[in-house]
């Protein structure tokens, strides 16, 4: 075996410059896989960690919810969830896997500006949320991404009257001006104002209606009226508050999209009734949990009869698992083409190897060595080029990573509202150096075999008599 | 040199090899050849063209002799080295070396009788050109697996005795023509083997570089007893040989002893 590698690594050396040519190429392959592998893979990072901050790793939902349920989220509200919630957080293989476990509540309906002579409506998205669970929420930074948000103070568990709008629903209601919104241009002045019916008993009406008999207007922000229906199917109205915008990266959920306190939220959908939620989110600590919590939370709800079922954010966010689907594939796409390049690369340097060493084969075959130890000879040199060429480009592809992270660039991923920062993460992921360096090495390998059987099945004597 | 490979101590740890290649020189001995060719003919295919080389030749080689096959260029001697080298099969007839029929033998049986019967010269010298002359005598006896310390000792002697102890860690392409066939000679003797095949060892060499090698084999081959089975078309040689073997046209035309005695 001494001699096998020692005489392979020497015939490397002795053909260095075509031995530079391949092992360069395998290495670029490496490069390539590694520099795009640690991109994908900080991607999926920022994705996950994004996702997990707004909707949690696991949420449970009533049965059906999932399906049916956001047509009529009044009548898909889990009963008495803080019970639900107290199972859950105190169970013993779940509690210590918990990092958030917070209530929200969704909700559909028509938001209205009617102060400051506007006349606007427009029918929302609602979530209601706890703002210092959703602030806590938004801590969660498991794979160090730096997308840690800072507590939002617009929102306050004991002021239920005050939520966010998406920047784009700020727009269509005139909220930008109040709002002092940028980016978000103001409506154009129209040339006569156009007078609406009167007397009115809309949702102007509906909206005085609960102006007067419930929240009072203490601050100076600006406040939309919402109109929903409650469980009964009657209309009821609740005022927001609103303590700002921000953006949602989507346009057709920063156009509707409207976060407020849970308790204003069950108020609109539930009126006097009880309270509902529409989930329980639940945040975890690591996301390898995530199955073992799963299937922890399914056991507990049959031991309880609990008739509620639980979804994961993949499910919720089926962008996140196309997105991730999307790069893989491109990813795996990239890897066979180095893979391809590799494969002829090495083929070719291998079989210009054996017809160059031809007389060399028929000079030890004659002195007794095994085809199979000619065989080995030129897979181990094939092998050792790989092997070679893979370490060097793992090299280099983490010098270049960490050249591309010291460069502080930035980028805005699709669905994001903002830049986040351009990086690729490579020492982060062990097993992707592992199995790049480890894939090339076996494609050299797989290169190799055509060249070395031929060598092996070469007939002495004919070997003998190449010149 | 006598006195060089004497000290080295050759003699001795040739003997030894031959006992540890399974066949002793004593059974060796007892027999009477180490070559038997039985009508034995080569033909090779080129095309549609069949192209004889050898035509159903019978012979046998004596053990411990210096012999030579002599004949003109074409006349089929390699063909009939490759045969009792076994690196090639006879279209006809039988081989048998060292009293093994080795047409019955698969190809990996094949290549381990060679790693340990039969030590090859070739004309172009055939050394491995990534390894140093101390690595290519060497070489042999990791085929046939011999510990490190006796690898050392065996090849350390045997480059004493061809003369090149100075140049063991020089690689073939900083070695002169005839200081790559001493160490091709060093190669085919260093694991004792039980016959050496050299086919025109002297061709790519000067008159006098090849006389010189012709003499260093002669000399070895009486040390080590080994059986040489040398070919050339320099009938000059002859007579340096015990055994001669004269072919021509694929045919044994005579068969001379080294005394001068004849057996066609």
């Amino acid at each position: 075996m001494k001699l096998l590698i020692k005489t392979a690594a020497r015939n490397i050396l002795r053909n260095s410059r075509r031995s530079l040519m391949t092992g360069s190429a395998v290495a670029a392959g490496a490069m390539a896989m590694l520099l795009f592998g640690g991109f994908v893979a900080y991607i999926f990072a920022g994705l996950e960690t994004s996702n997990v901050q707004r909707i949690g790793h696991l949420s449970v939902f009533r049965a059906g919810y999932f399906l049916f349920g956001s047509g009529n989220p009044s009548a898909y509200g889990i009963d008495d969830y803080r019970r639900v919630m107290k199972l859950i957080s105190e169970d013993p293989v779940i509690g210590p896997l918990l990092n958030v476990e917070t209530p929200t509540q969704s909700l559909v309906g028509i938001a209205g500006n009617f102060s400051d002579g506007n006349e606007a409506s427009k029918t929302f998205l609602g979530v209601g949320l706890i703002p210092s669970e959703r602030d806590r929420m938004q801590q969660w930074d498991e794979h160090g991404t730096g997308q840690v948000r800072a507590p939002d103070h617009r929102l306050s568990d004991n002021d239920e009257a005050r939520g966010l709008v998406g920047v784009g629903l700020a727009r269509i209601l005139g909220l930008c001006h109040p709002l002092q919104v940028s980016d978000c241009p103001a409506a154009p002045e129209r040339g006569a104002k156009v007078e609406s019916p009167k007397p009115r008993d809309d949702l102007v009406g509906l909206a005085q209606l609960e102006a007067s008999s419930s929240v009072e207007k203490t601050d100076k922000a600006p406040h939309l009226d919402l109109l929903g229906a409650t469980a009964g199917g009657a209309p009821n109205v609740v005022s927001l508050v609103v303590a700002g915008a921000e953006p949602q990266g989507v346009r057709e959920l920063d156009d509707n999209y409207i976060a407020m306190h849970l308790a204003l939220a069950q108020q609109l959908v539930y009126g006097r009734g009880e309270h509902k939620v529409t989930a329980i989110v639940l945040q975890l600590k690591h996301t390898s949990d995530m199955p073992a919590v799963r299937a922890r939370l399914k056991q507990l709800f049959e031991q309880n009869h609990l008739d509620l079922e639980v979804r994961d954010f993949g499910e919720l966010a089926p962008f996140y698992v196309q997105v991730v689907a999307m790069f893989s594939t491109i990813f795996v796409f990239i890897s066979l083409v180095m893979g391809v390049i590799v494969l002829f690369a090495v083929v070719n340097t291998m079989t210009m190897n054996v017809m160059e060493r031809t007389n060399e084969i028929g000079t030890i075959r004659a002195m007794g060595v095994r085809r199979s130890g000619v065989r080995s000879q030129f897979i181990l040199e094939g092998a050792l080029i790989g092997a070679i060429g893979a370490t060097a480009g793992a090299l280099l592809g983490v010098a270049i990573a960490a050249l591309v992270n010291w460069a502080g660039l930035s980028w805005v991923p699709p669905g994001n509202s903002g830049a986040v920062p351009f990086r690729v993460d490579v020492l982060k992921h062990p097993l992707l150096m592992s199995i790049t360096w480890l894939v090339l090495t076996f494609v050299a390998i797989a290169a190799a075999l055509i060249p070395a059987n031929r060598a092996a099945r070469l007939s002495v004597v004919d070997a003998l008599r190449h010149v | 040199m006598n006195q060089t490979a004497t000290q080295a101590g050759i003699v001795p740890s040739f003997s030894a090899a031959a006992t540890s290649n399974g066949v002793p020189p004593s059974e060796a001995a007892g027999r009477s050849s180490a070559v038997r060719l039985r009508d034995a003919a080569k033909t090779y295919r080129t095309g549609d063209i069949e192209v004889p080389a050898l035509r159903g030749i019978s012979i046998e080689i004596p053990y411990h002799r210096f012999s030579m096959v002599v004949g003109a260029s074409g006349s089929g001697k390699s063909t009939l080295l490759n045969l009792i080298g076994c690196i090639d099969a006879p279209t006809r007839g039988s081989v048998e070396v060292c009293g093994e029929g080795v047409g019955k033998l698969d190809d990996d049986a094949l290549a381990d009788f060679r790693a340990r019967n039969i030590g090859f010269i070739f004309q172009t010298f055939s050394l491995v050109p990534v390894l140093s002359a101390y690595e290519n005598v060497e070489y042999p006896l990791v085929l046939v697996g011999a510990p490190e310390a006796e690898r050392r000792r065996r090849t350390t002697a045997m480059l004493e005795a061809v003369g090149l102890s100075q140049h063991a860690h020089r690689r073939p392409n900083e070695l002169s023509g005839g200081q790559r066939q001493r160490v091709a000679i060093a190669r085919a003797l260093v694991k004792a083997p039980q016959i050496v095949l050299a086919d025109e060892p002297t061709a790519n060499l000067d008159s006098e570089t090849g006389a010189a090698i012709v003499q260093l084999m002669r000399r070895v081959q009486e040390e080590s007893h080994t059986t040489f089975v040398f070919a050339t078309h320099d009938p000059h040689l002859m007579s340096h040989a015990d055994e001669i073997f004269v072919i021509r046209d694929g045919t044994l035309v005579e068969h001379r002893r080294g005394d001068g005695r004849s057996d066609a």
